[in-house]
Order: structure tokens, then sequence, then C-alpha cells
């Protein structure tokens, strides 16, 4: 069976982890921003803005580095707009992160075409490139497959690590989820519900960003518009398959990447002559749709996720 | 929008120029009002459903500017309109007295038909999947046929493939794509009959990454050249060290190594037989489609350019033979719309 054959191969493997990587920074994003409770629609906007400022700012003259630090810069900016709006605003979550994706889209559409108005095609930038690292990556097997990623693919995964420390071993990672279930409590505390809830979108936005600028800088080495491509809205359901936790997200992250690898290869076996390719392109979609209704049967939702806090109101 | 700021610019000026022209002809001058129109720059607009820099559109917009450059037109454009908003653009410039628009209605066939309809002094030259209808005598429709180059393409792809299996990355198979990449492999069997095609759609136009990720698996399952229908797929090439094969555009530029020739379209030959037409007052519903072939100088296979020296006399021989043949019409490159598969 080819699908052995595929799954025992180290490309595969490696594979996965690089489509995995921007859903994982993106989803590590809307984490902490729900964990605070509020749902940031403004995701898929932010993600293309993210992509489009690091690959601007490196194309200008920055460094691969302070172009992620733009690019995090650039999502916190929505984050803010957006937390002003949704934390002590209490507007409808719904619709400002509609409005935001809506927002964050088209600035990033119109910045484009001001900073290039005449190209032919968009100019490219040097990505990052595969670290192979020392020893590790000469392990067979392993090496090729975990160990010559791109510094954002490593960094995607300690986001993971550090998002999970923060929030559950740390005093701001007990307040910022208490924010989210009982914000009273919080209040009760002396701390400040609205500045937990509006940090947290702005460094969720963030990462979102990142995972974005991810597209442009290590996968890519332009921006196109469209090219994030509703990886945005994938990540909005993997925060609900990974019930909230980072570990199991990250899970689901690797999940889906690793229906997407399996499906391009499966299209290039002798099935895929006889298979229609839409069925192959909706194959991740399916099997997480699937996946989501097994894992999220017992799950528990941030108590007040959308529930905008008002001082004082009972 | 910058775009529709000019192009008010541009209208006031025509309007000017026009209220001249009238006053010229009333002076008595000789000179009948109609013959000033057709002196003075036709203004057209263009509609994008993609930015600009995409490859099939930039090869309209390269040739409505280097015509807007020659004086010989008014050219404005609105780009990355999306399809639900299309038939609003579309009235826009119509109402604005725009002679002539062009642009794609393959996601609004119908409702851009509508408008069509609604203005009957407009010409509008729209890229589509259908053919000329009397129905619409304003509507002339064009594509890529650029199956004569694509073939060419193919020929030069059989002779530099080791391996002779061949991969092929597209976004959706429609008509435009699946043409091209029917007209390559029937090239590539001139020179290799027993390649091995690995045909793929991801599902989208602009996804780089994931025509990148789909290429990687190609290479991986031996594909030693591409068929780089998308942006991506070249990246794939160039890392793994593999060639490709461009198509509509020429990127050997960024890929000095790695695309080995292209297929080019040229859009002036349909443009130019669509602006003569508007000039003269004979535009109708036709298939500007036919502008695009070879014999009308409508494609053409790019310089080997880098690759020159490397590609093997005896494939560069039937190139010269099929071309001479295709431009003199005795070869007909064979034009299949079907679906292509893994082979």
């Amino acid at each position: 069976m080819e699908i052995f054959e595929i799954l025992l191969s180290a490309s595969f493997w490696a594979a996965v982890l690089r489509i995995a990587s921007p859903l994982i920074l993106a989803t590590m994003g809307e984490l902490i921003c729900e964990r605070a409770g509020v749902l940031n629609l403004g995701i898929e906007g932010i993600m293309v803005f993210g992509a489009f400022a690091g690959w601007i700012a490196v194309y200008a003259g920055l460094g691969l580095w302070p172009g992620v630090l733009v690019a995090f810069a650039s999502g916190a900016m929505f984050g803010l707009v957006h937390a002003t709006l949704t934390v002590p605003f209490g507007l409808s979550q719904h619709v400002v992160g509609l409005g935001i994706t809506l927002l964050a889209t088209s600035s990033a559409y119109y910045a484009y075409r001001l900073a290039l108005p005449q190209v032919t095609s968009p100019p490219r930038i040097t990505p990052f490139q595969p670290l192979n690292i020392p020893v590790l990556s000469d392990i067979p097997f392993l090496g090729p497959a975990l160990f010559s990623q791109t510094a954002l693919t490593y960094l995607a995964f300690a986001s993971v690590a550090v998002v999970a420390l923060v929030l559950f071993r740390t005093p701001l990672g007990l307040a910022l989820r208490a924010a989210g279930e009982n914000p009273a409590a919080v209040e009760a505390q002396g701390l400040s519900v609205t500045a937990l809830r509006m940090g947290a979108v702005m460094v969720g936005s963030g990462l979102m960003a990142v995972g974005g600028a991810f597209l442009t800088m290590s996968a890519f080495d332009s921006f196109f518009f469209e090219m994030v491509n509703g990886r945005g809205w994938i990540c909005i359901a993997l925060v609900v398959f990974g019930a909230w936790m980072p570990g199991k997200a990250l899970l689901g992250a690797l999940l889906f990447a690793g229906f997407d690898a399996l499906q391009i290869r499966m299209q290039q076996t002798p099935m895929g002559a006889h298979v229609p390719y839409q069925v192959f392109l909706m194959v991740p979609y399916v099997l997480s749709i699937l996946a989501l209704v097994l894992m999220s049967r017992r799950v528990e939702v941030p108590a007040a996720l959308m529930v905008p806090y008002n001082r004082g109101e009972r | 929008m910058a775009a529709s700021k000019t192009h008010r610019i541009d209208i006031a000026r025509r309007r000017l120029l026009l209220g001249a022209g009238g006053a010229a002809a009333a002076a008595g001058l000789g000179l009948a009002p109609g013959r000033l129109f057709a002196q003075e720059p036709i203004s057209i607009a263009g509609i994008y459903t993609v930015p600009v820099e995409q490859q099939w559109v930039s090869r309209i917009h390269v040739a409505a500017e280097a015509a807007k450059a020659a004086g010989q037109i008014g050219y404005v454009f609105s780009e990355n309109t999306s399809n639900t908003d299309y038939p609003r653009v579309m009235r826009e410039y119509a109402e604005r007295g725009v002679k002539l628009i062009i642009g794609e209605i393959f996601g609004v066939e119908q409702e851009a038909r509508e408008v069509v309809q609604d203005y009957p002094e407009t010409a509008f030259l729209l890229g589509s999947s259908f053919l000329d209808d009397p129905a619409f005598p304003n509507l002339a429709v064009f594509d890529n046929y650029i199956q004569d180059a694509s073939y060419l393409s193919g020929i030069i792809a059989g002779a530099m493939t080791q391996t002779g299996n061949i991969g092929m990355v597209g976004g959706f198979p429609i008509p435009e794509v699946n043409r091209l990449m029917h007209a390559f492999m029937a090239g590539v069997r001139e020179t290799r009959p027993d390649a091995r095609f690995q045909v793929s759609f991801i599902g989208s136009w602009f996804d780089p990454p994931k025509a990148k990720e789909t290429a990687f698996a190609m290479i991986e399952a031996g594909a030693d050249l591409l068929y780089a229908e998308r942006f991506g797929v070249s990246d794939a090439a160039k890392e793994r060290g593999v060639l490709a094969i461009g198509n509509v555009i020429d990127t050997q530029a960024d890929y000095p190594e790695t695309v080995v020739a292209s297929a080019l379209w040229h859009f002036e030959p349909t443009l130019q037989a669509a602006l003569a037409r508007v000039a003269d007052g004979t535009f109708e519903a036709a298939n500007y489609g036919l502008y695009s072939f070879m014999k009308e100088g409508g494609c053409s296979l790019a310089p080997l350019g880098t690759f020159e020296g490397k590609v093997p006399q005896a494939a560069l021989d039937l190139v010269a033979e099929r071309e001479a043949a295709i431009r003199a019409g005795s070869f007909e490159v064979a034009i299949n719309d079907d679906e292509p598969k893994s082979s």
C-alpha cells in the first residue's frame, strides 16, 4: 500500500511540520485570546497583514528577525483595535472580529499597492533557510524529518511550550484564565480584567501575524493577495479541537497538516488517476471535522468566552 | 481608489477634446467629428479579479500599458475586483462612457452578459470559457489559446527529463489550464514517448506555499521536471535542483538554473484587433482567442537564455520544424479541454 510508504518517508513528516507551522503559531494566538474570554475572528485578516508586514519589512532592508518583530507588532496593533472595541466597549466580538479581518486584509492590499505601484511580479526576499541542527539532523529518519526545518518552525513549537508554561504555571496565566472563566473573581483580586484581556488579545494577535509571516518569510519568499487562503479559519477550529489546551491544539494542527500532506501525496498514486482531485482536497477538512466531533465531546468552553465584562455589573 | 481618480481626469480631458473637436467641426474646418474620434486615444478600462501581477492578467495589463504609452489608448483599471462586485464595476465604467472594457468573466459569465446587454454602445472584450454569441453583439471573448507554445515547450521538456517523470501543478482544471497541460504533454511525448505525468490541482489560484508543497511531493515521487502553472512550483524545483517549464510569463530571470523554457502569451494581437474594430465601428461578437495562436503572434517560446547550449540539438531541430509548420498553418496542435489525469 502506498499510504504506508508515504507515512514511512522522512520527507512526509518534514512536510507535515512545514504545513503545520503557520497553523500552530496562529492557533496559539487564538488560544490566548479565547482563554482570556475574547473570540478573535480578526485572525484571518491579521495573518494576511502579518504576512505582508514581515515580508515588506525584510524587502525594505530589515533583517529576518526584525521582520518577524514587525509582523508581531503589526498584529498587536490590530489586536489593540479589536480589544479596544470588544473589551472596554463590549461590542459584539463576532462583528468586530470579522470587521478586523476585512480591515486588515484590505489594509495589506492597499499598503502593498502604495509601496509597489508598478510591479510585474511581486519582489522576492531571501527567506529563512532550513537549519540543520548539528548532531540531531544526522539521526537517520528523525533528522531529516524533524531537525532540518527553518527557525520559524522551531519557534512555532517553542511557542506552544511557552504558552502552556505561562498559562498553567505562572500567576499571570492563572489571572488570564480566570479572566476567561470568572472575571469578577479577577476583579476581586484587585486585577484589571480589561488590562488582562486587552493584553491577551494584543499578544495573541501578534502571534497570529507571525503565523501569517511564516508564509511569506519561510514557506515562500514573496507576498500574494489571498495567500493565507482560509488558514486563519482553520485555526479557530483547531482551538476548539484542542479544547483550549495548547498541547492538544498542537496535536490538532499536526493532524490537519498530516492529512494535507497525505492528500497531496495520494493524488500522485494510481488512485489519484481515478478519484476526482476535489475529494483529495476535501480530505483534511472532512477528517478534521470527524476528529473534532470525537475529541470535543467532553470539552469545557471558557465560561466567560464572548461575555463582555462590565465593572460592578453582576 | 487611485485608478478611478485618474479615470475621471481622463474622461474630463476627453470631454474637453470632444468639445474642441465639435467646435472645430462647427468652424467648418472640413473634418468630420467621427474622424477626430478615431485619432484621439480610445478610452479603455480593465477590470481584473486578481492583482495585475498575476501571470495571466499581467499579459493583458502589459499590452494595455504599452498601447497607452504609445498614445493609442487611455487606460484605467480596477484590480482585485471580486466576482460579486464585477458587474457593478462593469456598469460603472460603461456609464462613464468608456469605449472598450477588457477583463475576465470566468466566474461571472451570466451576470456579465446581462450587463453587456444593457450597454450596447460599449464594446466588451472579456476572457470567458464560452464562445461568442450573436445574441450579445457587443461582447467578444478571448482566452489564452497558447497551446502552440505549450506544445513546443513540451518537446524541450521531454528532451530534458532524465527520469521521464514530469510533475504538473495546476490551480483549477478549467479549459484554459487543461488545454495547455494537454498540449504540453503532447509535446513531451514527441521526444519522450514513455513519459509519466503526475497531475495535481491545488484548488486555489493563489497559494504558493501549497503549490510548493505539492511540487515537493511530486519531486519526492520521482519527478525531475515540473510544469510550473502556478507560483511556487519553480521555487520547489529550484530548492531541490530539478528543472521547470514556465507558462504564460518568462520567469527565467528569477530561476536561471531552473526554468528551461517558457510558453509565453502575448495579448497585443488580441488588443490591437479589438482596437481596430472599435475605431472603425465594426466591433461585434467574435472569438478573439484565435489571436493567441502562434501564427497570429499571440504566443511564442521564450528564448532559452541560460539554457542555451544545454538542450539537445535534436529537440531544438524538432521545435524549429514544428514552429515553422505551425506558423505556415500546416501543423495544428490539438485543443483538448478535458481535465488531465495522472498517468
